[in-house]
């Protein structure tokens, strides 16, 4: 099916119309347009924050637009719920994975829309029936009676993609539905978008990866800070053009990662695991080095560093702190070794909202600041003060609520809390996820400051050009082990991509060897 | 043997008759007919509370007003049977009924339309009610010469040798069941308690859900005010008095998580009868009503570390060999 000047005459399924959508004083969408067609693949594309994910939910009931018309076939509706979504055809499989743990894989599928029998029960032999053949359509090995909780990451993202086809949908929307999925996967879903597409259905699909845009999409709309800033034929436009698009200028990304001369080793890790999340981990961290970790969601490498900091549990394996065994069995004993962690998920584990940004700022260093049982209020003003400037987070006053503050200055708090208790070690995870291009290099640059100061960072990142601009080493995780270790001078997209994938992990010489060279 | 251990409720069943065998060691009156009539008819009711109140927790609520809303219905249907000694049965079971589900209706309104949370909601309840008990009774007992000869009678009249009450219970174990196992509503509660945010995503009206999930427990809590007044044939103000606790006891022993989601009705009857077996065994065997209390709550303690432990996430599943073992261990 070519369309060519057809293409605009033609009506599409779904249109948004100058979509406005505000929480609080935030613009999340400032009048987008959408415009989704049968049988076609649409590339939403646009950075974090760009508000794709929030006209994902508009499309899907789960928030009311402010102002704008969403329009299926031509008919303007309102949309209240995901029901009201469904009925008009619209089915999404959302970012993050949003199921049930305690219920079957059936049950997840067909949850807001079971099926009854005759009689008002439910129809439990026939909806194990249906989700067997749906999981068996996407030539997926997971049983319909399996417990979700049972599954791995990659497979419970294959259950959600399940639920999304258990409707009779006329616009499947995929929210980054590859972030969880190996290659191999990734070419079995790009069989199923074509299907769906072979039966007139209009997709969305949002990515990051260009690749992917490039292999899968017909057309692409681009936001950009909650605006509406083109669209068009993908045939028509290259890399650059859109990546010019979505920033609003050509840059290449400038890293500042100082040289830096790295010193000996302050962490080694030997042989950890947990024989459930991680195995055979073994590198080294030394002074003034940024280390990089790269690798799909789900790879083990959060919970890795869950286990350094002593929140998770491990089985084997030695952590040597300047060369002597490592006390890691709470956070209190490793931050005592002047480690830190600060965590992927700012709104739930890296500060605490409902706190003054004081408060937040002091509450990993409180013993220092405490005269006997009582808190001395000069010292945490000094220091909250001091750090206010240190990082020049934008704030009315320190006893401003944290839940107050862009993500961005959310996130300054959150690394500013830690380098109050003044540590050698800071571990990074996800540092600049969700959060805009200028908080964005502030925090690089950032980084760059902590290893002139001679601190050692763990970076955990799954964007590519932030870890390869950023690191002086990169290790790849895949389910769960090292796939392979990078030196800066041997740094290639291609390869640490295909060892995150698992592509060629373990097998090839080369990778073998960067292994025992880490482990050394 | 292993695999079969794992599940909590033959956990608790296994302990159960280990219970019991010691009991009967000590006092081998304890498993006579009459003794077992007796705690059959003693647990039908806490069963019941057990059951809803298992609702609330599923949905990560609770319900701290189901004694005193027992105690209102209770205390009410007594001074109706005192003035009306010949009123039909049928009667007082609907007005219980109506009762409870009218006061299980206010918590539901506070709690879903209001928005306050479950906790704070029904220990105001709890003070309301319980209050309300002594405005309409004055503060006086209600005896049995004062109640009509049926309205006592009904609890234990007996069928197929059982009495009405364990009848009663028995059909609303069946039906609770079926409506979270087979009913498009119950799997929404597990749903709702197990993720909330995954629950909105597909469209599950939490406002609904609470709504119903609180009048239900009132309208049981209504029959069950009734059921205790006349079994035990007298009505006064601190009747079931910190009854509410026992529920929530039971659902904890059963296994059924505070943090919502996780819950089975075997699981929480097991956690009656168990529960039951305790009050009932301590003085057969001649433990002092003090030591009894303690070791109630001992037994409930150790039944919420247990829960606790095996709540604590094992972590996902990332390696590829842990995989194949889980696969393997659900085959």
């Amino acid at each position: 099916m070519i369309m060519n000047t057809a293409d605009q005459d033609k009506n599409p399924v779904l249109a948004l119309q100058g979509i406005k959508k505000h929480f609080g004083g935030v613009k999340a969408l400032d009048g987008v347009t959408l415009n989704l067609y049968a049988g076609q693949v649409v590339a939403l594309v646009g950075e974090n924050g760009a508000g794709k994910s929030t006209a994902v939910k508009i499309m899907t009931g789960i928030f009311r637009p402010d102002a704008g018309t969403i329009l299926i076939n031509g008919e303007a509706v309102s949309l209240h719920s995901t029901q009201d979504a469904w009925k008009n055809g619209v089915t999404a499989v959302h970012q993050e994975t949003v199921m049930f743990d305690d219920l079957s894989v059936a049950e997840n599928i067909f949850m807001g829309h079971l099926e009854n029998r005759r009689g008002g029960l439910l129809d439990w032999a026939g909806m194990n029936r249906r989700a067997a053949q749906i999981l068996l359509e996407l030539e997926s090995d997971i049983r319909a009676d399996m417990l979700l909780n049972n599954l791995s990451v990659a497979q419970k993202h294959m259950v959600e993609i399940a639920r999304a086809l258990s409707h009779d949908s006329k616009v499947v929307i995929m929210d980054e539905p590859t972030a969880a999925l190996s290659q191999q996967e990734i070419q079995e879903l790009y069989k199923i978008i074509r299907r769906l597409q072979a039966a007139g259905k209009a997709i969305l699909y949002i990515s990051h990866k260009f690749d992917e845009i490039f292999a899968i999409a017909d057309r692409y709309t681009v936001f950009r800070d909650g605006c509406f800033v083109g669209e068009g034929r993908i045939a028509d436009v290259n890399e650059d053009e859109l990546v010019r698009l979505m920033v609003g200028r050509s840059v290449r990304q400038l890293f500042p990662k100082p040289t830096v001369t790295i010193g000996g080793p302050v962490l080694e890790v030997q042989g950890l695991g947990n024989d459930r999340e991680f195995e055979d981990i073994s590198f080294t961290l030394h002074k003034g080095e940024v280390l990089g970790f790269y690798g799909l969601v789900g790879a083990g490498r959060t919970e890795l560093m869950e286990a350094l900091f002593g929140l998770k549990p491990v089985t084997h394996g030695a952590i040597l702190r300047n060369g002597t065994p490592m006390a890691h069995g709470s956070p209190r004993a490793v931050i005592d070794q002047g480690i830190v962690y600060v965590p992927e998920d700012r709104q739930h584990s890296g500060v605490i909202l409902p706190m003054s940004i004081r408060n937040n700022l002091t509450l990993p260093s409180i013993r220092a600041l405490a005269t006997g049982i009582f808190l001395n209020n000069a010292k945490e003003k000094a220091l909250s003060q001091q750090f206010r400037e240190r990082l020049s987070i934008k704030c009315a006053n320190l006893d401003q609520k944290v839940s107050d503050l862009s993500g961005g200055n959310q996130q300054k708090v959150v690394i500013g809390k830690w380098l109050a208790t003044r540590p050698d070690i800071i571990v990074l995870d996800e540092p600049t996820k969700g959060i805009d291009v200028g908080s964005k290099s502030a925090v690089h640059a950032f980084i760059g400051d902590l290893v002139k100061q001679g601190l050692s960072v763990i970076m955990v990142s799954s964007e590519l050009p932030e870890v390869m601009g950023m690191a002086d080493r990169i290790i790849v995780m895949h389910q769960g082990r090292i796939a392979r270790s990078f030196d800066r001078a041997t740094f290639s997209a291609e390869a640490i991509v295909a060892a995150a994938t698992g592509l060629f992990a373990r097998s090839s010489q080369e990778g073998a060897h960067a292994q025992t060279s880490s482990a050394a | 043997m292993r695999r079969l251990l794992q599940r909590r409720e033959n956990q608790l069943a296994a302990i159960i008759i280990l219970v019991v065998g010691l009991i009967t060691l000590r006092a081998p009156v304890f498993l006579s007919m009459g003794s077992i009539d007796t705690i059959m008819t003693d647990g039908a009711i806490l069963t019941m509370m057990a059951l809803v109140q298992m609702l609330a927790i599923l949905t990560r609520g609770i319900d701290l007003s189901v004694s005193a809303n027992m105690a209102l219905t209770g205390m009410v249907v007594a001074l109706l049977s005192k003035d009306h000694p010949e009123m039909a049965v049928t009667a007082t079971i609907v007005l219980a009924l109506g009762l409870g589900l009218l006061l299980g209706a206010i918590n539901g309104v506070m709690i879903a339309y209001v928005g306050i949370p479950p906790i704070v909601v029904t220990l105001g309840t709890m003070s309301i009610y319980r209050g309300l008990v002594f405005q309409v009774s004055g503060g006086a007992w209600v005896n049995a010469q004062q109640m009509g000869s049926a309205f006592i009678a009904f609890p234990t009249t007996r069928l197929l040798g059982l009495t009405a009450i364990v009848w009663i219970a028995a059909v609303m174990v069946a039906a609770i069941y079926l409506f979270l196992n087979h009913v498009r509503k119950g799997r929404e509660l597990y749903a709702l308690g197990g993720n909330p945010t995954a629950a909105r995503y597909v469209g599950i009206n939490n406002t609904h859900n609470q709504m119903l999930v609180y009048s239900l427990i009132g309208l049981v809590s209504g029959l069950c005010g009734y059921l205790w007044v006349a079994r035990y044939a007298v009505a006064y103000t601190e009747i079931a008095l910190g009854f509410e606790l026992q529920t929530v006891a039971a659902c904890v022993i059963g296994g059924v998580s505070m943090a919502g989601g996780r819950g089975t009705v075997l699981g929480c009857v097991l956690g009656s009868v168990f529960l039951v077996i305790i009050f009932n065994a301590l003085p057969i065997i001649n433990v002092s009503p003090f030591w009894q209390l303690a070791i109630s709550g001992a037994v409930i303690l150790a039944a919420v570390v247990l829960n606790s432990r095996s709540e604590r996430s094992k972590g996902k599943l990332i390696l590829k060999s842990a995989q194949l073992a889980a696969v393997r261990g659900t085959a």
